[in-house]
């Protein structure tokens, strides 16, 4: 007979897995595989897909660009204000969505802060995929660079500061040993961060809007489809549940590519 | 060969760094841990700035707080080998070497004996190769100063003293203005006839390892090169001889002259062990029980009292030294050294 507090710890566990596992199963069993893939040939789904695609890889590069740089600049320099960044940075991470979004509009919107001089040069950003664009980067380069940090953190300063007693500048060592030995760190930065763009709904549906075709992503197709076709959104749901899944395993991979970095904090291998 | 100019100074957490060297050849900074060893290192490549002061490498000015003049670390020609290595680990040994220019580099994996392990990364390498492999990469740039931070310290004790050997030699030979940071007197000796000792930020006594076992200015540098250091208040006796009444209530004498309070500084090979009070030239003894026995290569360690003796293995065995005896210590008065406390 086991003890009572192991039963107790056993049902609890059981319970949550339970309500956690369910609505992702039956996003799977509701109708049988092959209607889901066929529901994902829909155009609205091939639309949804199409600018989902185009606009998180855009928004991705321009947060992996800018990212990295910012990411180190706050790892290794230590300035005035730099905690006031840092709480800047981790902003967007705790705001709802729907905050995000019209923020957004009350900078870049027709009325917003920099509405007359975009209006002015021509440029109107609302309801655009560039809209689309913006909302993911707001979303999701405060998870990379967060993250980014931690990984620049995580190097050996020692191994920064041999590179420029070898001669070499701030530049070339960046590029041949801190961003090499960050590279693991920042590849599993890069993975959750385009998950979270991926998924953007509050924001976007917001600040871009739910145009077929042109702003509406993936998520906001399935938000859209609910009430037209439930097919269309259980199999744009169970895609979606798919990409997640493999974002996940990238990142529990992860470790093995980073050994790099720990191999440098550990004291000498084998003696001789 | 130019000579390295350092005088710098620089307030730390517990203690002000002050410190003015001038120095060809190998020299060593040796000193406790904390005492300010590394921030000399540091500061001599640029990797931190001093509060003031001026480091130049012959004519080269490298910092000078007065003209503002401060060269960025990829700017000095210095080589400096970090205390864990701070070898690249996605890099071959050969792309480590080559990293600071690649002209130098196979003449340096071959100088090193090192050829063979070129193409492996550092995480595959032992302490030993890992040092060698430092070494030829902090040289590649062909520094005109190399700086080593505590250079022995990552190795297990079986590789160091073989290592401390290799490395005498290959320093003399680099002909460069070398620094060699450690906290062990012992490393520091083995290394170069130079030694300077750091304590709190200062260099209390320089000179050779022999200088500094024989005639220590300072009870620290007495404790630091090994030597036992009995303390107590000293006064002239007959004979041009110093009387000197230990804080536990022994009288011994030096030749000395010294007066007031003093530490007795002997060297634990000058202390004779006997198991009854000996009738011979020595003058001083101290009696009390052996506190414990621990043999060193060849030679046994004794501890009586405040003393440690090192007498050999035989004359340990053939007197059946056991933990608890009572022995009587003796050294004499001219091995004794005083030193000025406080």
């Amino acid at each position: 007979m086991r003890r009572p507090f192991e039963v107790f710890l056993a049902v609890s566990a059981g319970l949550i897995l339970a309500f956690l596992l369910l609505p992702i199963l039956a996003l799977f069993l509701r109708i049988p595989p092959e209607d889901l893939l066929s529901q994902l040939t829909s155009q609205v789904a091939v639309d949804a897909l199409l600018v989902s695609v185009k606009t998180s890889v855009i928004a991705h590069a321009v947060v992996l660009l800018l990212g990295t740089p910012t990411a180190y600049l706050i790892a290794t320099r230590r300035f005035r204000g730099r905690s006031l960044v840092l709480t800047l940075i981790e902003l967007p991470l705790v705001l709802p969505p729907a905050v995000a979004g019209i923020a957004l509009f009350a900078a870049f919107g027709r009325a917003g802060l920099l509405g007359e001089t975009l209006h002015a040069a021509g440029i109107s950003i609302p309801f655009t995929q560039t809209a689309v664009v913006f909302a993911i980067i707001f979303v999701s380069s405060p998870f990379y660079i967060r993250l980014g940090i931690a990984a620049f953190e995580a190097l050996d300063p020692a191994l920064i500061e041999a590179s420029r007693t070898l001669g070499a500048g701030p530049r070339r060592t960046f590029f041949r040993v801190a961003l090499p030995l960050a590279a693991g760190g920042l590849s599993a930065a890069s993975a959750l961060a385009f998950a979270r763009g991926l998924g953007e709904f509050g924001a976007t549906i917001m600040f871009a809007g739910s145009l077929q075709g042109v702003t509406q992503t993936l998520p906001l197709a399935i938000y859209a489809q609910l009430d037209l076709d439930f097919d269309i959104a259980l199999a744009l749901g169970a895609f979606l549940v798919v990409v997640s899944v493999a974002v996940l395993l990238t990142v529990k991979l992860l470790p093995s590519w980073t050994r790099f970095t720990l191999i440098s904090l550990a004291p000498s291998g084998r003696s001789d | 060969m130019d000579t390295l100019h350092v005088d710098l100074a620089r307030s730390l957490r517990a203690f002000r760094l002050e410190l003015a060297l001038e120095f060809d050849g190998v020299v060593a900074l040796a000193g406790p841990s904390g005492a300010g060893k590394s921030t000399v290192l540091r500061t001599i490549a640029g990797l931190t700035r001093p509060d003031s002061g001026r480091i130049a490498l012959g004519k080269t000015l490298w910092f000078d707080s007065e003209t503002n003049v401060d060269l960025r670390p990829e700017e000095r020609s210095v080589g400096l080998v970090f205390q864990d290595y701070a070898l690249f680990p996605h890099m071959s040994v050969a792309d480590n070497v080559a990293y600071g220019g690649g002209r130098k580099s196979a003449e340096l994996l071959a100088r090193f004996g090192i050829e063979s392990l070129a193409r492996l990364k550092p995480g595959e390498l032992s302490g030993g190769e890992r040092q060698r492999v430092a070494l030829a990469r902090a040289l590649a740039r062909d520094p005109g100063v190399l700086l080593l931070d505590e250079p022995l310290a990552a190795l297990d004790s079986h590789t160091r003293a073989r290592v401390r050997a290799e490395l005498r030699g290959l320093l003399k030979g680099l002909d460069l203005p070398t620094l060699v940071v450690t906290h062990s007197f012992e490393d520091a000796a083995a290394l170069t006839d130079r030694i300077g000792v750091l304590v709190e930020g200062r260099l209390v006594q320089m000179g050779s390892a022999a200088d500094l076992v024989a005639a220590p200015t300072t009870p620290f540098v007495a404790d630091f090169t090994g030597a036992n250091l009995l303390t107590g208040s000293a006064r002239t006796a007959g004979d041009g001889l110093t009387e000197v009444h230990l804080t536990d209530g022994v009288r011994i004498v030096s030749t000395d002259q010294l007066t007031g309070e003093v530490g007795a500084v002997v060297h634990p090979w000058e202390i004779g062990i006997a198991r009854s009070m000996p009738l011979d030239s020595m003058q001083n003894h101290v009696r009390g029980a052996i506190e414990s026995l621990v043999p060193v290569a060849n030679r046994m360690r004794v501890r009586v009292g405040p003393l440690t003796a090192e007498i050999t293995a035989e004359s340990a065995a053939r007197l059946a030294l056991q933990p608890g005896d009572e022995v009587v210590a003796s050294f004499k008065a001219s091995g004794t050294r005083l030193i000025p406390l406080g």
